[in-house]
């Protein structure tokens, strides 16, 4: 029967759009919070802290930069059992560098811009007054005009340690590899020259003294050999402080990390990450590529087939820490173990490839992230119709002709998705490295001038494993904190550089190409 | 014993009787199956030397399978087996001694979806001979002017050879191949169905080609498209259910079907 009246549809789309819009943004802002909180409190570490000059209600006074408030909360709350925890430095004079002050004791606090801060190669920061820079024992400025004065030998001393590290580069290193070569009475007179040449210049860099004091009065003599850089935040512009904030973040990734981890930068680890990162897809590209032409191209699609494919795409959800036990056992004990007894004999018992090292890092992480490459570059095979493998066959080509010159090219772009995954996933891999070659401590890259320049067995550094180190194993956690952030802020950057060459290399790819049509 | 069902024979029509010297491919006995499921039984039948041969027929009468065989493309499935012989100018092409890839080249083909490969015009069709290597840049450049213009592409395309080859109309694209496939100098040209995915004009110009090239080589074309058969073709084959029904010249078989069977097809009749 035909229906006469059907019901009428009260309903339109309802909010589901808005469901999935809001999805989206929330994910977004999750991601923003992220990398606002990284950026915030890494970036802001390099920011030259105004110093404040508190006066207690007892008659003491501190020195120090502000660092937070517990309990937080409003200002209405009040006072009342607040307290302000001070950065206060200067290790050396009281044996710690924090400082917890109720805010009810709190008499004044100022800022005078005649308190500078020190960064020491020793003891941490100071943070006080200069009262004078001494030369030979012969006062070179007094009070108010110490500061130019300290300015102006500090870039004497960064002179002396450039010429210093050039001496090293140039002269002493070469004549130390020519007399490991053999006995050579040219090469050590020359040898014993450059070194006393190195000796005056230490010698010249350790005239200079400085005369401290604090701000309740404890006067400290300061070799200035052992400052590294002095600012006066309280009396910097703004300008000044973005330049002392570039020069912070510059030293953070041009150098080395220093007292133990809790100062200085972490290039080695920035090295050591791509270097793994660039050996890992050099390892993995060529064995996932080829074991997917395979099994895309070559194998029978029966059963069997199938099974691999599954196999292989469950191995992608191995943890982790499993790949490293297994790096651990066959790469380092068997392999290494057995190549050290081979090859370099002479060396035992310390272990050359038998133990941890760069290589082994690679290996494992290739063998990590292989499932990803496998199927990230079967799909791409899959994709690729049919007609134009026969288009090439039916030209006279060969099976490998064919997969060499049209179905590869093809598929190219593919497998460098799967390469961007691949270094996604590697570069974030702490675990597995713990087993098999990351150090704490690396500060030789694994790249030098020596021959065969680039050492495979070497152990290296990882951004990844440095703020795991950084965060629990630190003297000092509290001021290791911001270089945390910073750390991992950097590690996120790095995978984005990484991942960003290979997508601007896919694009080419494509463009060259012709891009597939999405199926 | 054969593992194929034998031709009902009862139903066979007449089979055009081609001299053996004029053949260029020679058919015997051809049986061939996917697995268990049979798609050519017992076929015979000859293709004269440079002449267009037609094969016609409903969805899933193995004109395409029949097409496929003739260079060996069911190599690639390993469930296909066959039995029987094809002879090209006289030989077996499933003799020991045949190299696959050479046959390919002697029995160029050309499919139903155009199929350029993602490189410039230039490249495509310069594709197969560089598989077949030794040739200077310049006589490459001849060759692939020769191709082109045998395709009658030459005119559309000289001043963008280096241009993408999918940045060309389908028409364009499937003359392309043709040009490519002409380039190593087949000596069969098999078209599987070259224009069905064109408009009406690049249609008319692929017969056209198909008309022009018969000089050059034997052409073996599969369509659905009668009026396609019946322009284009000299010779044609009806094949219904693997068997061959009836093949005769071109004319004769559209005007004057021997059998109830072939007329039904042809007159639009067949359910």
């Amino acid at each position: 029967m035909m229906p006469r009246v059907l019901p009428r549809r009260r309903w339109g789309e309802g909010p589901w759009p808005w469901l999935a819009a809001g999805s989206v943004a929330l994910s977004l802002l999750a991601l923003g919070a992220l990398l606002l909180l990284l950026a915030g409190r890494g970036l802001g570490h390099f920011w030259p802290a105004p110093v404040a000059l508190v006066e207690l209600e007892n008659g003491h006074r501190l020195a120090g930069e502000a660092v937070k408030e517990e309990p937080p909360g409003e200002e209405a709350s009040g006072t009342r059992g607040r307290e302000r925890l001070y950065r206060t430095a200067n290790r050396d004079l009281d044996a710690g560098s924090w400082t917890w002050v109720a805010l009810e004791a709190i008499a004044d606090v100022s800022h005078p811009s005649e308190l500078v801060v020190l960064e020491r190669r020793r003891w941490g920061d100071f943070i006080g007054r200069l009262v004078a820079v001494e030369r030979d024992g012969r006062a070179l400025g007094e009070g108010a005009s110490a500061w130019p004065v300290l300015q102006a030998r500090l870039d004497a001393l960064q002179a002396l340690r450039d010429e210093q590290a050039r001496l090293r580069r140039e002269s002493i290193l070469p004549l130390a590899a020519r007399l490991a070569a053999g006995p050579d009475a040219e090469a050590s007179r020359e040898l014993a020259l450059a070194n006393a040449r190195r000796r005056a210049l230490q010698a010249e860099a350790d005239r200079d003294r400085l005369v401290l004091e604090s701000v309740d009065g404890r006067r400290l003599e300061q070799p200035l050999a052992e400052v590294v850089r002095a600012w006066r935040p309280n009396a910097m512009s703004p300008l000044e402080k973005l330049a002392a904030w570039g020069q912070g973040v510059w030293r953070f990734l041009s150098e080395g990390p220093r007292a133990a981890n809790t100062a200085g930068g972490v290039w080695p680890a920035i090295f050591g990450t791509v270097l793994m990162v660039l050996l890992m897809s050099v390892l993995v590209t060529p064995f996932g590529v080829l074991a997917a032409v395979y099994l895309n191209e070559v194998a029978h699609q029966g059963r069997l087939t199938r099974l691999v494919r599954i196999a292989v795409r469950n191995l992608a959800g191995v943890p982790s820490i499993v790949y490293g036990v297994f790096g651990l056992g066959v790469f380092v004990h068997g392999i290494g173990g057995s190549l050290d007894g081979w090859f370099f004999e002479e060396a035992l018992p310390s272990p050359t490839f038998g133990t941890g090292g760069l290589l082994w890092a690679s290996l494992t992480l290739a063998l990590l992230t292989l499932p990803v490459v496998i199927v990230a570059t079967e799909e791409g095979l899959a994709r690729i119709p049919d007609h134009q493998r026969e288009g090439a066959l039916a030209l006279g080509a060969t099976r490998l002709e064919m997969l060499a010159r049209v179905v590869l090219p093809m598929a190219a772009p593919a497998m460098l998705t799967g390469v961007i995954l691949a270094v996604a996933r590697a570069a974030g891999e702490v675990a597995p490295l713990m087993l098999v070659g990351v150090a704490k401590l690396a500060p030789q890259v694994p790249v030098d001038g020596d021959f065969p320049f680039l050492h495979l067995d070497r152990k290296f550094m990882h951004l990844g494993y440095h703020i795991f180190d950084t965060a629990f194993h630190g003297g000092d956690v509290q001021a290791a904190l911001p270089l945390v952030y910073a750390t991992a802020l950097l590690l996120v950057l790095v995978i984005l550089v990484l991942n960003l060459t290979a997508i601007f290399l896919r694009h080419h790819l494509k463009v060259r190409h012709g891009a597939l049509p999405r199926v | 014993m054969s593992v194929f069902p034998q031709p009902r024979t009862s139903s066979i029509g007449p089979i055009l009787d081609v001299d053996r010297e004029a053949s260029c491919l020679e058919i015997e006995g051809l049986s061939l199956a996917y697995g268990d499921k049979p798609a050519l039984r017992g076929l015979a039948l000859r293709v004269p030397r440079h002449r267009v041969t037609a094969f016609i027929g409903p969805s899933g009468c193995g004109k395409s399978t029949l097409l496929r065989a003739l260079n060996r493309l069911h190599d690639l499935n390993e469930e296909v087996r066959h039995e029987g012989r094809i002879l090209l100018e006289g030989q077996d092409i499933h003799a020991p001694e045949v190299a696959v890839a050479e046959l390919r080249r002697r029995v160029g083909m050309v499919f139903q979806v155009p199929n350029p490969f993602p490189m410039s015009i230039y490249d495509n069709v310069a594709f197969g001979l560089r598989l077949l290597g030794g040739m200077r840049r310049r006589q490459m450049d001849d060759v692939v002017e020769w191709a082109l213009t045998s395709a009658a592409l030459w005119h559309e395309v000289k001043d963008r050879l280096r241009a993408s080859a999918w940045s060309l109309s389908g028409g364009q694209q499937q003359r392309l191949v043709i040009a490519r496939t002409l380039a190593v100098r087949p000596e069969v040209l098999l078209l599987d169905e070259p224009a069905s995915a064109l408009d009406p004009i690049s249609t008319l110009k692929i017969e056209e080609l198909i008309r022009n090239l018969k000089s050059q080589l034997t052409l073996v074309l599969v369509t659905h498209n009668m009026q396609q058969a019946a322009r284009v073709s000299d010779y044609t084959a009806f094949l219904q259910e693997g068997e061959l029904v009836e093949y005769g010249p071109t004319d004769d078989l559209f005007t004057n079907p021997r059998l109830r069977r072939t007329e039904n097809y042809i007159t639009g009749r067949m359910a």
